[in-house]
């Protein structure tokens, strides 16, 4: 059940998100600041959390959930630490995919090389 | 006097500098595609035996030059002037492509519309009588074009119907006082024409104005109907570049719907090659020009052509910073010599 | 600009508009709906065989995100991934193996000028924005939260 939730769920926000990107100007770079951003704020709104209780890896895998993680990394380090917690708790958070994005794109670097498009 | 202005941006050349030969090298996809067997060289890969996209664009530009130098017996030491350009900051493709020929150059930026400006300057210091010989050349590729103008290769993303494909190309072409089998009888040097649009991603809207003012002021200045010409042929506006042209044309009214080609279109097949509005680059008109067009004006299919390559005046910061992007095109007057033979 | 007015520039624009064909929308967000959710299932199915193995939700949720990073690398590195987005479009954006390829993709393609002025300045080139903006959003949204807890108005 939850899988079928996961799929649906995530296809629909890329659904409408592909509104985004053939009916308006925007590129892809400002598309996913517009995710992240918009993950944050509904994290902070209450809304994320009930939203990925139900979707699983469908609100999680889009970079709304990476904003979310965002937002609930900097949430339990204000709460832990007090003000100190606004600067600590982003990073925190997102080490993962950070680290993960920066470690694997470099061993491709060593690896891969550029290929023409056909 | 060998040359005299005529109207308000053009000259006509009374006794027209020649284009003795031309050579163009491509790459794969464009060796694939409708025009393919016509090029003279194409490269398996596109690096052409270089190590990154920018050293193999300099290596398709210095091929060029010395396939045409040696289709008509001239040595590089015999060339008075190179007129050469890309799409590249500081026009590093030319520069380290006319390294190695020791040739003194001129150094142009047209965007797409280098080859005209290149051809213009060639046949202006030829009829001149500069010099015996000009060497006019210019470049596109695709690896180094996206990476400067939009994103690496490997990043994923879907291009628009509007967007067109950067040809991987070169050709050079060999501009002499000498007769050949066709000549330059005049140009008509284009104005920046900005209709205010800001879509990177629709190039051919871009620049379709500009081109349109082009062939007007052309047929102005030299008192022509567009009929008095074979063919009218611009460089890259593309599928949506051609429709807006043939738009504007008529909007002053002049229907060149019968006579217009476009070598952005010409260069690959749509359907089968996925290049969405066409082909585009500063290689794509010159390529084009090199191997489907010069051809035609010598066996006299066409004789008597205006080439009209368009550029986009834009770079990655003006863009960014909010400008609109300004187009340019540039008016070659090609013309079939009858009777010129050929020598061996 | 020069030679038009500001009328006459929208009017080119909207003109430009209606001869400019656009993608098929209907078609292009059922392919995104499809890739979307295939990567979300398989991300939804590590997080599953994560938490079978005994993990907790936060470290099962890292692997997700290191796991599907990981993959999205090596499609990038081999040219795939650039075909699942062409076909998949916002399906292949959206989900963090987006995120991933805007990395990659950089990496691979400006190693030819250098380790340290090639790679290490332009891998963010594409991604650097979502980094800022995302540190930045939550971390405004965190100082709202503090002052709001400061206040009395969150316990």
């Amino acid at each position: 059940m939850e899988y079928i939730n996961a799929f649906w769920v995530g296809g629909a926000i890329c659904a409408l998100v592909q509104i985004l990107l053939d009916r308006t100007k925007l590129m892809p770079g400002r598309v996913m600041v517009l995710l992240v951003c918009t993950g944050a704020v509904l994290g902070f709104l209450g809304i994320y959390q009930p939203f990925a209780e139900f979707a699983g890896g469908g609100a999680s895998v889009p970079l709304l959930g990476f904003g979310n993680t965002l937002w609930n990394g900097v949430k339990e380090a204000v709460e832990e630490e007090g003000f100190i917690g606004i600067f600590l708790g982003g990073f925190k958070a997102s080490a993962a995919g950070i680290s993960a994005a920066l470690i694997f794109g470099y061993m491709a670097s060593l690896v891969f090389e550029p290929k023409m498009k056909k | 006097m060998i040359q005299k202005t005529m109207g308000a941006q053009s000259l006509a050349f009374t006794e027209a500098p020649c284009i003795i030969s031309s050579a163009s090298v491509v790459g794969k996809k464009e060796s694939e595609g409708p025009l393919g067997d016509l090029f003279d060289m194409a490269g398996e890969d596109d690096l052409f035996g270089e190590k990154t996209w920018e050293e193999a664009e300099s290596r398709i530009q210095k091929e060029a030059c010395v396939l045409a130098l040696g289709k008509a017996h001239v040595g590089p030491d015999q060339v008075r002037y190179l007129y050469g350009g890309d799409l590249l900051r500081q026009g590093i493709a030319t520069s380290m492509g006319a390294e190695e020929l020791q040739i003194p150059m001129f150094g142009l930026f047209g965007a797409c519309s280098t080859s005209g400006e290149a051809l213009a300057l060639a046949s202006m210091s030829a009829a001149a009588g500069y010099g015996e010989y000009m060497l006019a050349v210019t470049s596109s590729h695709f690896g180094t074009a996206e990476k400067e103008f939009r994103f690496p290769l490997s990043y994923a993303s879907q291009r628009p119907l509007s967007a067109q494909w950067t040809v991987t190309g070169s050709a050079a072409f060999l501009v002499s006082s000498r007769p050949g089998p066709v000549r330059i009888a005049g140009v008509t040097v284009g104005k920046i024409v900005d209709f205010g649009l800001k879509d990177s991603q629709n190039m051919g809207a871009c620049m379709a104005p500009a081109a349109a003012d082009t062939i007007a002021r052309n047929l102005e200045d030299f008192g022509r109907e567009a009929q008095e010409y074979d063919r009218i042929i611009t460089g890259d506006l593309g599928y949506v570049g051609q429709s807006i042209l043939l738009d504007l044309m008529r909007e002053r009214g002049i229907d060149i719907s019968g006579l217009h080609l476009d070598c952005g279109k010409l260069i690959f097949d749509q359907q089968t090659q996925d290049t969405h509005a066409g082909g585009s680059g500063c290689g794509c008109a010159a390529v084009t020009l090199a191997s489907y067009i010069l051809p035609k004006i010598i066996s006299g299919e066409w004789r008597r052509v205006l080439f009209v390559p368009t550029g986009a005046l834009m770079s990655t910061v003006s863009y960014n910073e909010g400008a609109s992007v300004p187009g340019i095109a540039h008016g070659i007057v090609l013309e079939q010599c009858p009777d010129w033979k050929e020598e061996d | 600009m020069g030679n038009k007015t500001e009328k006459d520039v929208q009017a080119y624009r909207d003109y430009v508009k209606t001869k400019t064909p656009v993608h098929g929308l209907p078609l292009n967000m059922v392919k995104a709906f499809l890739t979307g959710g295939a990567i979300c299932t398989l991300g939804e199915f590590i997080l599953n065989y994560a938490e079978k193995m005994g993990l907790d939700k936060d470290t099962s949720a890292s692997w997700c995100c290191i796991l599907l990073i990981f993959l999205s690398v090596l499609l990038t590195g081999v040219n795939l991934y650039g075909r699942i987005a062409k076909w998949g479009g916002a399906g292949a954006l959206v989900p963090i193996t987006g995120f991933a390829n805007s990395v990659a993709a950089p990496a691979i393609e400006y190693k030819k000028e250098g380790q340290v002025m090639g790679i290490g300045c332009k891998i963010f080139t594409i991604a650097g924005p979502v980094i800022l903006y995302g540190i930045f959003t939550s971390s405004l949204l965190g100082l709202l939260w503090w002052i709001a807890k400061e206040m009395g108005v969150i316990r």
